[in-house]
């Protein structure tokens, strides 16, 4: 099953007839340049939205090596627009992967004594089953006829694929943003599956703010003439321009007024005077076109819209009587919650409330709070402080866990 | 005359015993069972539940300063950055085995709420704290007019965190005031060695620069004694 091959792509693309550069966009989801496991129709994966999904794959990525008791084995979850490849060159933008400050050989998240697991999500675009894949009943991609997806179906699918590597309890869950949800989703579903649990930046419901914040960027794909009605990839168009003016407004909220400023000021762009036109007169301007643009270029526009309502529908509590301690009950996981103080998108507040609800659940659990001025992103950006917080509290979880000790 | 004062009032906080532990750290870690469950308020860096961990207690922290809750963190305890005024109200009652409040009390806004949920969330309290009452303090705000600065107590008055100071009578006081017992007591001399057990509260009220109490509930049961004077 491991690593078979799916349909063939070229006959996909004939089929599709689709322009060159969503062949490409095609083949990451069939065939992803990454490990791949699948499930074929006798193994169905069933969401939260009652519908099963058969063919089913997932596509992931490990680093560092398994020890024999199968006690070292990490999971990292990835951040609504991340991916499997955490600390690998990505293989569509050929950029460092995600999260290399943090995950790699002598790292905090040490590829050296710790096995690295990050899976692509489940309504994702880079190779597990999403709304680009082919959907077995009409062999067209799926588009919106995918189901809805939730965190949980995410974390739920990671389970599959540690139970497909023989793998039980994982010494660690670590993630930011919406890999934090999938954090505090994975420490009360699976508690006796996770030894210790690390989100970072982020909450256990989306907020109001933050699920209007998704919403304008949905309405922008939507708006995109080009999206189809979410047909795009069958009629050879793609809604660039909507997904990157999504990417462009969220971008602004990954960041802070102050670190926008610090980096651009009110400076022009390769100019010395406004131009009186609606050119990227400034340089802040210039920066958020070039990232909506290269967001396009690795993104999938469906993907995006199922991604952005999984976070809004995300709600902890409400699936424990709305109490959040509830969710946490008789837990033995050692937690470790990390908030940033410039993060608006997932502020400090939240962080605290996931841990009063885990001092309410008599759980052992760390917090920091971090000064910087870098905002929601902080947490993929080089930290000091962050680093030192992680590595400590995987040692000790390590050391606890009956792991040797770091070679120092 | 001050100068002199200044350099003795420093010499119980630097007071270290055996492998450089600081002796109030010993003395509350003398108080508390082995295995037992420990939340310590206002936990600094870490160092004593460090001390305690060595022990086999099971210690979780709060600190307020974010550079204490970091080094805290990194260091592998169960630190939570927060405020003892406004957080410990989220806890449970009866989560831990002890609560400790060491050399904290007097940074708190509200030492009485304070007291009050330490004695709730543990079955029982441990409180440390710098006796204004102490004979030194007593002469050098009567001869030097002025509040003390020392190492022990660095920041002047209009800085430092410090804000409800109070004596040992002050705190047997507070202690009659919420309804807890005091099972034992340990009071330490400027060189931190322990006063005679059999001294009159006067005598500790003057004498110890620092004291140390464990606490139970009044209504928790008949099991505690309180320390015969």
């Amino acid at each position: 099953m491991l690593g078979s091959p799916g349909p063939g792509s070229q006959m996909v693309e004939a089929q599709l007839n689709v322009k060159p550069d969503f062949s490409a966009r095609v083949q990451e989801s069939e065939q992803p340049r990454s490990q791949v496991v699948r499930f074929g129709p006798e193994q169905p994966f069933r969401l939260d939205a009652g519908v099963e999904l058969a063919p089913f794959q997932i596509a992931y990525q490990t680093y560092g090596t398994l020890n024999p008791e199968r006690t070292n084995a990490v999971l990292i979850c990835h951040a609504l627009t991340g991916d499997q490849h955490v600390a690998n060159t990505h293989p569509v933008t050929g950029k460092p992967g995600w999260w290399e400050t943090m995950v790699g050989p002598g790292r905090p998240i040490d590829t050296e004594r710790y096995f690295v697991i990050c899976a692509n999500v489940v309504g994702g675009c880079m190779g597990t089953t999403g709304p680009s894949s082919i959907d077995p009943a009409s062999g067209l991609p799926y588009g919106l006829g995918f189901p809805g997806v939730t965190v949980r179906d995410m974390v739920r699918a990671q389970a599959v694929l540690l139970d497909h590597l023989g793998i039980g309890m994982l010494l660690a869950v670590a993630g930011g943003s919406m890999g934090g949800m999938q954090v505090l989703q994975w420490a009360a579903s699976y508690p006796e599956r996770v030894f210790a649990a690390l989100p970072i930046a982020t909450a256990t419901r989306h907020s109001a703010q933050n699920i209007a914040f998704h919403e304008v960027g949905r309405q922008a794909v939507m708006a995109d003439p080009d999206w189809r009605q979410g047909r795009y990839l069958l009629e050879g168009t793609s809604p660039r321009r909507g997904l990157a003016v999504a990417r462009m407004g969220a971008h602004i909220t990954y960041l802070s007024d102050a670190a926008l400023h610090r980096k651009f000021g009110r400076r022009f762009q390769d100019r010395d005077n406004p131009t009186f036109s609606f050119d990227a007169d400034f340089q802040v301007e210039s920066y958020l076109r070039h990232q909506g643009i290269t967001f396009v270029e690795r993104f999938d526009a469906n993907s995006y819209l199922y991604l952005t309502r999984a976070m809004d529908y995300f709600d902890l509590a409400a699936d424990y009587d709305g109490v959040l301690a509830n969710a946490f009950k008789g837990t033995k996981t050692r937690f470790c919650v990390i908030s940033f103080t410039s993060d608006w998108l997932f502020p400090t507040p939240e962080s605290r409330a996931i841990v009063h609800a885990l001092n309410a659940a008599a759980a052992r659990v760390s917090f920091a709070e971090i000064d910087t001025d870098k905002g929601h992103d902080a947490f993929l950006l080089d930290e000091p402080e962050l680093f030192a917080i992680v590595r400590g509290f995987l040692e000790s979880a390590a050391a606890a866990r009956g792991l040797a000790a770091a070679r120092r | 005359m001050l100068a002199r004062l200044k350099r003795d009032l420093t010499m119980a906080e630097a007071a270290r015993g055996p492998g450089g532990t600081r002796v109030d750290h010993l003395v509350v870690a003398q108080m508390v069972e082995r295995g037992s469950r420990v939340l310590d308020v206002g936990c600094g860096d870490g160092e004593l539940l460090r001390l305690l961990e060595q022990r086999g207690v099971d210690g979780r922290g709060i600190e307020l300063s974010r550079e204490g809750v970091n080094e805290g963190v990194a260091k592998g305890l169960a630190v939570v950055q927060g405020d003892a005024d406004t957080d410990l109200a989220a806890y449970p009652d009866d989560a831990f085995d002890y609560v400790i409040l060491s050399q904290t009390l007097q940074a708190t806004r509200r030492p009485r709420e304070v007291l009050e949920h330490m004695l709730r969330i543990g079955r029982r309290a441990v409180v440390s704290f710098p006796n204004f009452g102490h004979w030194r303090i007593r002469i050098g705000l009567l001869l030097g007019g002025r509040m003390p600065v020392t190492a022990n107590l660095p920041d002047t008055w209009y800085d430092t965190p410090n804000i409800h100071f109070c004596t040992i009578k002050d705190f047997r006081d507070l202690c009659e005031a919420v309804g807890a017992r005091m099972e034992k007591g340990v009071a330490l001399n400027a060189w931190g060695a322990p006063l005679r057990l059999n001294a009159p509260w006067w005598f500790w009220n003057l004498f110890g620069e620092q004291a140390v109490f464990l606490l139970t509930r009044k209504n928790a049961g008949p099991n505690g004694r309180t320390r015969a004077r």
